[in-house]
């Protein structure tokens, strides 16, 4: 229980008591009547009602007789039946619903009537069959058969809102729940009513909808791939929501029945929200996921990548068997052999070539994909058998200056900042962070309490995701981020001395020097709180599971003796290695240089690293990738053993607040997890990892626990860098991740693909007139170049911001840099 | 004395009590009796004049009554289109789990039925089939239905889950084989009402543009009829 909570409890709640159906029933003010009735188990039939958004009273399926205690005290029953979804309950109230009332009953069922007069029950077609509200309603409350017999209504079918979404109006009842979570959830208005009377209808803001043209969004709107003002990370709730089949996803389209479905309760392994999901699959294949309702984490929502990003496992590249390379090639072989093989392959790469060389070590790359589970497995794997602190699963840009503040402040901590007190915050921070396309669920959280808090970003410009946050904008540019902080206006200092007041630093904070110590000298003078989001699932768990060169599980740091002495005693190892590991960037450029012999390579995207990945692989004397799929790295190494997706095993997800997201094997094939897997390797050298099931990986972390006193790593202490003069015809890169991009997570999903933005370069306009650039910018550097159109757009100036892995724009693969770099810009010939 | 043993006492003693089983047919008179022991040839005398009911069914196939439950069919509009849209209501009523239907969209390139859905995979296991015709209930479009073959047997399990090539119906004598578009400015809801009843030239030149070997259009019919006869 967060203490917010605790506080509200103790407070004394003003009740009201009333009666429905017979009934009595004593519930807080303010209730409205359908939720009072809920309370008693009386089932009032409804459409536009949701418990997450405003009332609308649209769809007036829920009307019920109602009679109130009038001024003199007797009971004066209204004179028609109300709408029970928009009507808040008052003492001595007297409801009677269907069950109790003829005239409630009539009512609805004329309601009903009237909804279905142009409703094409087209339920044979629709996907939304067998677990339509509609479709049960009209079952329970509607009549036997229709009176209608004139030509109903028609409209073209479906309507595209944008490649995943679509919309058929037909089947609509216009209880407008899409837009009114549009609008109140997401911040994204891209659908609302238009005409009036029976025309009235669900459209975009296209022209030939409104039949009369002049109309386009008021606000700034961001564009999809097809280049139409039309953009929402969130749009995939409005299908889930819709109570009838007129919103549908082209992903699921026509592919099953709900009876065809088996069901199974998930974790999002896309961000570090660890959002509850719902995955429907049907033979073995998964069909659709949906959100599932955690008051204490995702509410009732979801991001579209949660949503419809799921075929990248089932591609045609899925992995399934282990493959060894043989003459150049990789071929299929059996475990025992593949294993074998791998063993002896790192054995003889991490052997010392001459007695008097040193002999090369061995480098785990874990990437933040990976459950708590297996990035314990990566680490002890790497620090029992292979005898290195060379393991990171920052398959990103990181510091030193990163570890020693996730040691010191994160690891081990439990639960910090939850979402709740991020929604209650009165003022939060956000650093190298950007809610929308970072964050994902959080950034609904945020805009939950639109106009309660206050939001500063720290950042080059104000997103279009900020701006729906109504946040203030600290401009600044990448890299000087610590000294931003340092210097905040007076008047967001002040705010951040409220109590409960939040300071958000994002996995991007790590690629600017001195943010983390400006960071926590900023709570240590403010009082505010910390809280670190990555972008990844696993990266908190990772953190947890020690997954990184300088810290052991529970944030020991690697550094002190009686940290590396704990998880010794514990694992049951005479010593740990005390030699300081290397990081991502430190591995790679150590195997290019031949100083490590062997790669071990856990789920790592080569694109998303900035390091020479070729040059690593191509110098490291043995490479064993574990992979769901044949990535770049897996085709590149010699030996390759298939491990599971998330839906394939159980695990736990380590979501940013710190809660244990823990998951069970949605569909059972014979894949194994990389820690069962890391565990029958471990065996080739005679060592008992135990990590063969996440039972006892997670009893080992319950029995090691969180580093004790004179174990963790000190606070960061990094200073800002100076800034550096601007070199002409240069500027400042910024980049990030957006939601929806080319990430190897959304592959095979082409309907989710067009729901992107595009990638565009943003320049300042005094930057773009002093680099002489316009309409489109070549970004580049020695590694290689981009072009993208230009969006001038209100920013710090030296700078140009990029997507990180867009279409057309991937900064690490071809710019081989990170934000904060220093980047050629020029007009395009 | 073992139990067996006084079970047996006992029974005899009840034997013993019984009484003598008497018959209360009409006694026969005396030439009754004495033609009783061949009076049962009177039966096969009386049945080598009547008209005999044994099929000779490997040889000569009866035709069953015109509601027999039989073999399932998947049918045709006029046009050739198919009627069924991959609903999965008939999958739904089945007791027996005897079908597996897979939908998906309709394109102009592909269409396959009236309006945005058809049945993409659509399987009929006849191991598993009971012949209860809760299928052909369900279905909203009569695409379903069923025939009256009955010869349902066969060596192999896989042999006997019928797939759709295998279910639909032979094409008429104007139909054109799907996929092709729509008659044009017709909805889904002309083709049930009735409103279409042949394939109109626009779809037999889409035909042609896309499938000019197409067996079943009318240039391809007319060789073939022909090659018959010369």
């Amino acid at each position: 229980m967060t203490a917010t909570a605790d506080k509200s409890a103790a407070q004394a709640v003003e009740t009201v008591t009333l009666t429905i159906d017979g009934t009595e029933v004593t519930v807080p003010k303010g209730t409205l009547i359908i939720r009072a009735a809920e309370q008693v188990g009386i089932e009032i039939p409804r459409f536009c009602d949701h418990p997450a958004l405003k009332p609308a009273g649209a769809c007036r399926q829920c009307l019920v007789d109602v009679a109130s205690p009038g001024p003199d005290g007797n009971l004066r029953a209204f004179p028609k039946p109300q709408a029970s979804c928009t009507m808040t309950v008052t003492p001595g109230m007297v409801v009677n619903t269907q069950h109790t009332s003829e005239e409630a009953d009539r009512a609805q069922k004329g309601v009903m009537e009237l909804l279905l007069i142009n409703h094409p029950l087209d339920c044979p077609v629709c996907d939304k069959g067998g677990e339509c509200p509609l479709q049960n309603q009209a079952m329970s409350h509607g009549r036997p058969e229709s009176r209608f017999v004139d030509v109903k209504r028609v409209f073209e079918k479906p309507l595209a809102l944008s490649s995943e979404i679509l919309l058929d109006r037909e089947r609509c009842v216009l209880c407008q729940r899409c837009t009114r979570y549009s609008k109140e959830i997401a911040g994204d208005a891209f659908i609302d009513l238009q005409n009036r009377g029976a025309m009235q209808q669900i459209g975009t803001f296209d022209e030939d909808v409104l039949d009369f043209d002049g109309y386009r969004p008021v606000g700034a709107a961001a564009e999809d791939e097809a280049g139409r003002a039309f953009s929402s990370y969130y749009s995939g709730n409005t299908v889930q929501i819709c109570p009838v089949g007129a919103l549908t996803s082209a992903a699921y389209r026509f592919r099953s029945r709900p009876f065809d479905l088996v069901s199974s309760p998930a974790i999002s392994e896309h961000d570090s929200s660890g959002s509850a999901i719902r995955i429907d699959h049907r033979r073995g294949a998964i069909l659709r996921r949906l959100a599932e309702h955690d008051p204490v984490v995702n509410e009732d929502w979801i991001t579209d990548k949660d949503r419809f990003a799921f075929a990248w496992q089932n591609l045609g590249d899925r992995l399934t068997r282990p493959l060894v390379r043989k003459d150049g090639e990789l071929v299929e072989t059996s475990w025992p052999e593949a294993l074998a093989a791998a063993a002896a392959g790192i054995r003889a790469a991490t052997a010392a070539p001459d007695e008097d060389e040193e002999a090369p070590g061995a480098g785990v790359l874990v990437g933040g994909r990976v459950t708590l589970e297996d990035a314990y497995a990566f680490q002890k794997f790497a620090r029992v058998v292979l005898g290195t602190n060379d393991v990171d699963a920052r398959a990103r840009s990181a510091s030193d200056e990163e570890q020693a503040f996730l040691g010191s402040q994160v690891a081990g901590t439990g639960l910090g900042v939850t979402f709740g007190e991020l929604e209650k915050a009165p003022a939060v921070v956000l650093v190298g962070f950007e809610a929308e396309d970072e964050g994902g669920v959080v950034f609904l959280r945020l805009r939950k309490s639109l106009g309660r808090q206050k939001i500063v970003t720290v950042a080059p410009y104000l997103t279009r995701g900020a701006q729906k946050l109504d946040a203030t904008l600290v401009a600044t540019v990448p890299g000087r981020e610590a000294s931003a902080l340092a210097d905040l206006p007076a008047d967001v200092r002040e705010t951040l001395a409220q109590p409960g007041a939040v300071i958000v630093l994002g996995e991007r904070a790590a690629e600017a020097p001195g943010t983390f110590t400006s960071a926590l000298d900023l709570a240590s003078s403010t009082g505010a709180r910390l809280a670190w989001i990555p972008r990844r699932a696993g990266e908190r768990g990772a953190v947890e599971a020690g997954a990184l060169p300088g810290l052991l599980p529970g944030g020991r740091a690697v550094s002190l003796k009686p940290a590396r002495a704990a998880v010794a005693k514990a694992w049951g190892v005479e010593a740990l290695p005390s030699a300081p590991g290397r990081d991502t960037a430190g591995i790679l450029a150590a195997a290019a240089e031949g100083r490590i012999g062997a790669l071990v390579v856990g789920g790592v995207s080569a694109s998303d690293l900035s390091g020479d990945v070729s040059a690593a692989l191509d110098a490291a004397g043995f490479v064993v990738s574990l992979e769901v799929r044949r990535s770049h790295i897996a085709e590149a190494a010699d030996v390759v053993l298939p491990v599971a997706p998330p839906s394939e095993k159980p695990g736990t997800f380590v979501n940013w607040e710190g809660r244990l997201r823990s998951f069970v094997t949605a569909i059972r094939t014979d894949a194994m997890s990389d820690h069962r897997v890391l565990d029958l390797l471990a065996r080739e050298w005679g060592v008992e990892l135990g990590t063969g099931t996440v039972e006892a990986v997670n009893a080992e972390l319950a029995s090691l626990g969180a580093a004790g006193k004179g174990e963790r790593p000190a606070a960061p202490k990094a200073k800002a860098p100076r800034p550096s003069r601007a070199v002409k015809g240069t500027a400042v890169l910024a980049t990030w991740h957006q939601l929806v991009d080319e990430g190897a997570l959304q592959e095979g999903e082409p309907y989710l693909a067009g729901t992107g933005r595009v990638a565009v370069a943003r320049l300042s306009r005094a930057t773009a007139d002093a680099l002489g650039v316009a309409g489109e910018a070549t970004i580049s550097t020695a590694a290689g170049s981009i072009d993208l159109p230009v969006v001038i757009t209100d920013m710090a100036d030296g700078v140009v911001w990029v997507p990180v892995k867009s279409p057309g724009s991937w900064v690490a693969r071809d710019l081989r840099v990170t934000a904060g770099a220093t980047v050629s810009v020029k007009g395009a010939a | 004395m073992s139990e067996s043993d006084e079970v047996w006492k006992v029974n005899r003693e009840r034997d013993g009590k019984r009484e003598t089983f008497e018959s209360n047919f009409p006694k026969k008179g005396p030439i009754g009796e004495a033609l009783a022991p061949v009076a049962g040839f009177g039966v096969s005398l009386r049945n080598f004049f009547r008209p005999t009911v044994t099929e000779q069914y490997p040889r000569v196939k009866t035709p069953p009554m015109p509601r027999y439950h039989g073999r399932h069919q998947l049918n045709r509009h006029p046009d050739g289109l198919e009627k069924c849209i991959g609903c999965e209501l008939c999958a739904w009523a089945c007791p027996a789990d005897a079908i597996y239907v897979e939908a998906d969209s309709n394109t102009p390139d592909a269409q396959f039925s009236p309006g945005e859905r058809y049945g993409r995979v659509y399987q009929i296991n006849y191991l598993r089939c009971i012949f209860c015709g809760l299928c052909i209930e369900a279905c909203p479009t009569r695409a379903l239905t069923m025939t009256n073959e009955y010869e349902l047997a066969g060596p192999t399990r896989e042999g006997l889950i019928y797939e759709k090539q295998d279910l639909l119906a032979p094409l008429g004598k104007n139909m054109l084989a799907a996929p092709h578009p729509m008659v044009p400015g017709t909805t889904d809801g002309d083709y049930y009402r009735g409103d279409v009843t042949e394939p109109v030239e626009a779809q037999i030149d889409w035909v042609r543009e896309h499938r000019p070997d197409d067996a079943t259009l009318p240039d391809n019919r007319e060789q073939e009829r022909e090659a018959s006869r010369g």
